[in-house]
């Protein structure tokens, strides 16, 4: 046992040694050890060098020592070799002979002595390389004190050469380090200016920056050539790095504008090498002057944000639209370029400083993320659903869920026998979807209260799965209206109050409803009747049919049954039928369609039609002419699959300009796309429009009404019921990098290539000027603000690998099990060996399995995966 | 006939032949009135259940009991087996490991002899002294281990020795053209059948209830009626699909459904939760098909099984303990035995669904060379919903959110759910909608959501608040943002997520 631990011990030592050795090896060729006599007769003439002199290690001096050998690498870029020189005992010479001499470091030109270092100013190899650097490039790099002195330098180089100006907090840190690698490269074309002087900082117009941070100016001087006006000055806005300076000088080195003769496609410039965006000033031979001077003023706000170019329109044939006047290139390969018609300069700005915030904070992002990526597994956990998020955020307030019964198994099937119809919703209280339909129909057993003939129940399907199965309820959440002699339906519409409410009251009335009297059928198409119903539906549907027509009448009956609950259908078929046909000038089998409480009625002549044609029929008729878009009703918009021409505005639409919308929407009984208006902002009252049919040829009326359902409830319905659909905001905001004034119309073709176009805000909204607008549009003669993004959805975040940490934990397998391991495919989990029942299944012999768990590969994991490793290896390590 | 399904268990029990065999008496003809074992000294041969269970009806009343048997006891606590010791029956090792009344011990039986001496007491000694001995010689010559080792265990002699050694199937009335074969190792007292229950030598006979058990012995609950009970109606549903085309009962969803209806069956479905590590629940893609309760050992033969094809990949659900928890010695206690953060969920002990996702159906190939205690092959990605202590996964964070991610990258799509609102925002500047969308909202079954849900959906930053722009007037979209920001940053919630939902941005 001892021997055994005497050799470990040893070869431990031994490996320490060699260790040791590699490095003095290693480093020995960068840092020299000579002599004093040897050090002074190597100097050569104009080659810098620094030396340190000491007799022996004086143990004070070992941490400086060690930096020194450090930054030998750095500094023999710089042609700076470094130096130890080692005294002899006896030597009492300048430089070894004095007890303080040991303690500094000198730095030769040559064999002039330049500087000499106290060796507490080189504190690691930041301090050692900028200090040096700074002593050997005195000519190149000035320090100024003062403003005065400042200026004088700034005004002496006027019209001859540009300044750098850098402020940085101390001496001998890492900034200071960048400028001065900075300055030894660009020292000769550039002055150079160092200050730690935060006053001088403040005088230069910077005052919202800190003075705990170091800062860096390019001052525009060669070009300067008023004295009296001190020289244009671009701030860098990144940290000052070597690399950033680099770029920055790089950047104010290339020329403002660049002019093109070729393909914007085919230009790369310094900018887009570097990153930036390319900005293109689209000019004209008439205008070529102002264009030039444009793009000058757009390129001084833009440096080094952005390049800007001048292209020449006459010398390139470009397919683009005449009326764009600015294109941006993206340094990102592959990205078109894209071609906009901007109104001013600022327009110009705004798009690269956007661009830059967005990128900038997706920097961010991912600095973030990869941060988190070496703590933990980035926000994987966090959630981002927004329904689950909002419900459980939601759960600790207590539903007031008294008005709604509880079902369970045993007493589902009794309480359906108690009430004319019985709601009941069936959802699983772990089920976010689902509880989230609970709160709307907790809102809805609030509106209903004290209504007879409905109850409103509720099945918890987590606690009573049996019954749901055997209600065929196979996702939830799942609404179910039951009729006592046992007929149920099932909803389908949107999980929303008014929605859900509208539904059940509309099933309290069987749909088609039979309308007994003539007075009952006009009654009903005014709304009037069923009166419990009138404030639940805009639009009344009556089918007229003499007895005779009894095969139209079944469709229209089964059709009813459909559409039960989402339309209020009403049929006649007395005797009088006739009359009342008459009267609405059409001939049984018909539809009379009645909106706005019979305000305008339309007939519409029943062909012998199948039920499904018959379905589709009414509820294409239901759709308006020109709605207003909101939340609940786009999709039955979408359905058509037709372009939408939108009409956003910030409250109620004007008159002139709805009254031109209307008649273009008109206009065409088969329009190829959808007029509609959209509310951005909180809405009493809402003019509603009908669509018409040619025949019934009431008066157009604009009818100022409250939807019928708020004139009940107004006041306890929510905010979000009033406002109308402030959320087209964030529509336009996708739209337009900014928010364009309102009212705009958008043309949007949602379903094949999602261009969308601008109406232009300096014609007026003429039905003239609209049509002559499409016309363009169709001839391809505009272009698209900007195009829907085709992108798929994918997960918003990765998984957890376990395949992968199965296979990390390779190397974790217990001792015991290890010498089976060894023909065991190691992409395998270690447990998978672990038991000892001795059942063997045919082992693996697959050598073909790819070699995963290589032995080097689990060298790879970084220090604290290791010790995560070792967390789990206590865990689950066996007794 | 074309098939024949063998029901028939294992009813034949194991006798061990020795010199004085003939005085032990079977478990199957023992009596069960404890009275007659009163103030007796027992010995029991055998250490299953079925040996503690004897032994503990007759416990009170005998002088002492002692049970012998070539192997250790194994707790079925320990193992997760239920064919173990199950603690209902262990009284006696109360009584031994505390009271010293009764014992055990461990030894061949084959090396045992059982001699009677004239009182009609039993005496234990070896079959090499009855070997021997001489043969003319009478009861008093035989020599017993207590003349050579004066402490021998078992010298005190016993008034009745009980057999409970197990039963095995009976293979007698299996002509040898079926190729009924006796199982390998420890398995030989059934019969040896395919992961689908049938016969391996013959094409139609199936094997159920317990003699099932060569399937999964010593693994899960195959053998035992809480077990076959779901076995069997997969054997059932086989059947239906080979001889009369009804293929294997199946639901199809949307996609949407998917992360519902896995949380829905491991939380509900007993067969899986019974048959671990036996049948899966198989999901088929593209829109979705479940399959419940499938034998997993015939995975490859899938789609002739089933009548069921799977063109696009599935999903295999199943139930697992944590690979290295189970067994005989283990001790099941120790701490930090339970794991709790989602992400360690794949180190997890207790019973917990996995869920594995294959592109393609495995081969046969594949399955016979899947890694040993492996049910299925190396899958392309696996998931383990972490372990829990109710065995509830219902916990929207750390059950549903991981395994929703985990869904959303096999099938590289956006799983989330959304309110009509931002399906509404999606419809209008995206050309393509998450899934979510496309199914509720654009079939005009969108989530409108209550003011209060979205209020709360705005404050987590998952839903941008377009009111608020109102109060302020028409400000510049940049007040907005501001707003915006304020708002995160009192709940100091990272933006990220709204960054995700919210890079609908073209432009």
């Amino acid at each position: 046992m001892s021997a055994q631990k005497d050799r470990w011990v040893f070869s431990f030592f031994f490996l320490l040694f060699c260790a040791s050795s590699i490095r003095m090896q290693g480093s020995a060729r960068l840092l020299q050890e000579l002599s004093p006599q040897e050090y002074f007769s190597s100097l050569q003439a104009g080659r810098a060098s620094l030396a340190y002199f000491s007799h022996n290690v004086s143990p004070g001096a070992q941490p400086f020592l060690e930096q020194i050998e450090n930054s030998a690498e750095a500094l023999q870029d710089y042609g700076i070799s470094v130096v130890k020189v080692n005294c002899p005992k006896e030597d009492v010479s300048r430089y070894c002979g004095e007890e303080n001499a040991l303690r500094k470091a000198y730095l030769f030109r040559g064999n002039m002595l330049i500087r000499e270092f106290p060796t507490d100013a080189l504190f690691d190899v930041d301090s050692i390389v900028a200090n040096v650097l700074f002593a050997l490039l005195f000519n190149e790099v000035k320090y100024v004190e003062t403003l005065a002195d400042l200026q004088n330098i700034e005004n002496a180089l006027k019209g001859r050469s540009n300044m750098v100006f850098a402020y940085v907090p101390a001496t001998g840190t890492a900034e200071h380090r960048a400028v001065m690698e900075a300055a030894f490269v660009y020292g000769t074309v550039h002055q150079f200016v160092l200050t730690t002087e935060a006053t001088l900082l403040k005088d230069t117009g910077n005052d919202e920056s800190d003075v705990s941070s170091a800062r860096l100016l390019f001052c525009h001087c060669q070009q300067a050539t008023d004295l009296a006006q001190p020289c244009r000055r671009t701030a860098m806005g990144q940290t000052l790095t070597m690399l950033n300076i680099h770029r920055h000088l790089k950047l104010m080195g290339a020329p403002l504008v660049t002019e093109v003769a070729e393909d914007p496609e085919k230009v790369s410039t310094v900018h887009l090498q570097l990153g930036l965006p390319l900005v293109f000033i689209l000019s004209q031979k008439e205008t070529y002057e102002a264009d030039r001077r444009t793009a000058e003023f757009v390129a001084w706000q833009l440096l080094g944000k952005a390049g800007v170019a001048l292209l020449s329109r006459d010398l390139v044939d470009l397919n683009i639209l005449l009326r764009s006047n600015v294109a941006l290139k993206t340094p990102d390969e592959g990205e078109p370029v894209k071609y906009l018609v901007l109104e001013d300069t600022d327009e110009v700005i705004t798009l690269v400083e956007d661009k830059n915030k967005v990128e900038q904070i997706q920097e961010d992002e991912e600095e973030i993320e990869e941060d988190e990526d070496e703590k933990e597994n980035n926000n994987q956990d966090v959630q981002d659903d927004q329904v689950v998020e909002a419900v459980s955020r939601d759960k600790k307030r207590e539903l007031p869920l008294e008005q709604i019964l509880v079902l369970t198994e045993e007493t589902f099937h009794s309480a359906l026998l108690e009430t004319a119809r019985t709601v009941v919703l069936f959802y699983a209280s772990w089920e976010a979807v689902s509880l989230a339909v609970l709160r709307s129909y907790t809102e809805v057993a609030d509106h209903l209260k004290g209504t007879r003939g409905i109850l409103l129940s509720r099945v918890n399907c987590w606690d009573w799965p049996g019954v749901c199965t055997k209600e065929n309820v196979t996702q939830f959440p799942t609404m179910k209206i039951y009729e006592k002699g046992g007929r149920s339906v099932m909803y389908s519409g949107m999980w929303g109050t008014e929605e859900l409410t509208s539904f059940i009251m509309l099933n309290r009335v069987s749909c088609p409803l039979r309308l007994a009297t003539i007075d009952e059928a006009e009654g009903y198409l005014r709304g009037e009747f069923p009166p419990e119903l009138s404030s639940y539906h805009h639009t009344s549907l009556l089918g007229v049919f003499s007895t005779a027509t009894s095969e139209a009448r079944e469709a229209f009956e089964e059709a009813g049954n459909l559409l039960s609950g989402h339309v209020m259908m009403g049929m006649y078929f007395e005797d009088d039928a006739l009359a009342l046909s008459r009267k609405y000038a059409v001939s049984p089998p018909a539809l009379l369609l009645a909106r706005s409480r019979g305000q305008s009625v339309e007939g519409i002549a029943l062909s012998k039609e199948s039920v499904q044609d018959m379905v589709q029929m009414i509820r294409y008729e239901l759709l308006d002419v020109f709605p207003e878009i909101t939340v609940q009703n786009l999709p039955r918009y979408l359905q058509l699959r037709k372009p939408f021409l939108i009409f956003f505005s910030d409250g109620d639409l004007g008159q002139m300009e709805s009254k031109e919308m209307l008649k273009l929407a008109k206009e065409r009984p088969q329009q190829a796309f959808v007029a509609c208006w959209l509310n951005l902002k909180k809405t009493i009252c809402l003019p509603v429009m009908h669509k018409k049919r040619e025949p019934l040829e009431l008066p157009h009326l604009h009818i100022c009404l409250c939807s019928p359902f708020l004139r009940k409830k107004e006041l306890s319905f929510d905010r979000a019921q009033r406002k109308k659909t402030p959320v087209g905001r964030g529509v336009l905001k996708a739209y337009f990098a900014t928010m364009p004034s309102l009212p705009v119309l958008i043309w949007v073709n949602l379903h094949a290539g999602g261009h969308v176009f601008k109406f232009p805000s300096e014609l007026s909204i003429t039905e003239m000027n609209i049509l002559s607008w499409l016309e363009k549009l169709k001839a391809g003669l505009e272009i698209p603000s900007s195009t829907l993004s085709e992108e798929d959805w994918k997960p918003p975040l990765p998984a957890y690998d376990f395949l992968q940490m199965m296979e990390m934990a390779v190397p974790e397998t217990p001792l015991r099990t290890s010498h089976r391991h060894r023909d065991v495919p190691q992409q395998y989990p270690p447990e998978s060996s672990g038991g000892d029942t001795g059942v063997q299944e045919e082992s693996p012999q697959d050598s073909k399995a790819e070699k995963v768990g290589s032995p080097g590969r689990d060298l790879r994991g970084t220090a604290p995966r290791l010790a995560a490793r070792e967390k789990q290896g206590k865990r689950h390590s066996e007794l | 006939c074309s098939s024949l399904l063998v029901a028939t268990g294992t009813w034949v029990p194991n006798v061990v032949n020795f010199p004085g065999s003939e005085y032990v008496e079977g478990y199957e003809t023992v009596s069960i009135n404890p009275e007659d074992f009163a103030g007796q000294t027992v010995l029991i041969l055998g250490r299953g259940n079925s040996a503690f269970e004897t032994a503990e009806n007759i416990l009170g009343v005998t002088n002492f009991i002692h049970m012998v048997s070539r192997s250790r006891v194994r707790l079925s606590w320990a193992t997760h087996y239920v064919g173990d010791l199950r603690a209902i029956n262990n009284g006696l090792l109360d009584t031994y490991q505390l009271k010293s009344l009764d014992g055990l011990l461990e030894g061949d039986l084959e090396d045992l002899a059982i001699v009677k001496d004239k009182k009609g007491k039993l005496h234990i000694t070896l079959r090499f002294y009855l070997e021997n001995r001489n043969t003319s010689a009478g009861i008093d010559s035989i020599t017993l281990p207590q003349d050579e080792l004066d402490n021998f265990a078992t010298r005190a002699p016993y008034d009745r020795v009980i057999r409970c050694l197990g039963w095995k199937f009976d293979f007698s009335i299996y002509n040898r053209s079926l190729g009924l074969m006796t199982g390998k190792g420890n398995k030989k007292k059934y019969p040896q059948i395919k992961p689908s229950y049938e016969s391996k030598g013959t094409r139609g006979l199936f094997v159920i209830g317990t003699a099932s058990h060569s399937v999964d012995f010593r693994k899960s609950a195959g053998g035992f009626i809480h077990g076959f009970r779901y076995t069997t109606r997969a054997v059932h549903r086989l059947l239906e699909n080979r001889h009369h085309g009804v293929p294997w009962p199946s639901t199809v969803y949307p996609i949407t459904q998917l992360t519902n209806s896995i949380i829905k069956r491991v939380n509900e479905a007993s067969g899986l939760y019974q048959m671990f590590g036996i049948l899966a629940d198989i999901i088929l893609l593209r829109e979705f098909e479940y399959l419940e309760e499938y034998p997993v050992g015939v995975l490859a033969e899938l789609e002739g099984q089933t009548g069921r094809k799977a063109p696009n990949g599935l999903f295999v659900v199943i139930m697992e303990y944590g690979r290295n928890f189970s067994g005989a010695d283990k001790d099941v206690f120790y701490y930090n035995r339970a794991v709790g953060e989602a992400q360690h969920a794949w180190q997890s002990n207790f019973l917990h669904p996995v869920i594995y996702y294959y592109k393609r159906l495995p081969t046969e190939h594949e399955m016979r060379l899947r890694p040993p205690d492996w049910p299925l092959p190396r899958p392309d990605a696996v998931h383990h919903i972490v372990e829990d202590f109710l065995t509830d996964w219902t916990a929207p964070n750390a059950h549903i959110l991981p395994l929703r991610r985990f869904l959303e990258n096999c099938l590289s799509t956006d799983l989330r759910n959304f309110f009509a609102e931002s399906c509404f925002l999606f419809a209008f500047t995206r050309q393509k909608l998450p899934p979510f969308c496309r199914q509720g909202y654009m079939r005009m079954q969108g989530l409108v959501g209550s003011e209060r849900l979205r209020h709360h959906a705005v404050e987590a930053g998952l839903l941008e608040d377009y009111t608020l722009t109102d109060f302020l007037g028409d400000g510049p979209p940049d007040s907005h943002e501001g707003s915006q920001d304020h708002l995160l940053r009192d709940n100091a919630i990272p933006v990220h997520p709204l960054q995700h939902l919210v890079t609908a941005k073209d432009e």
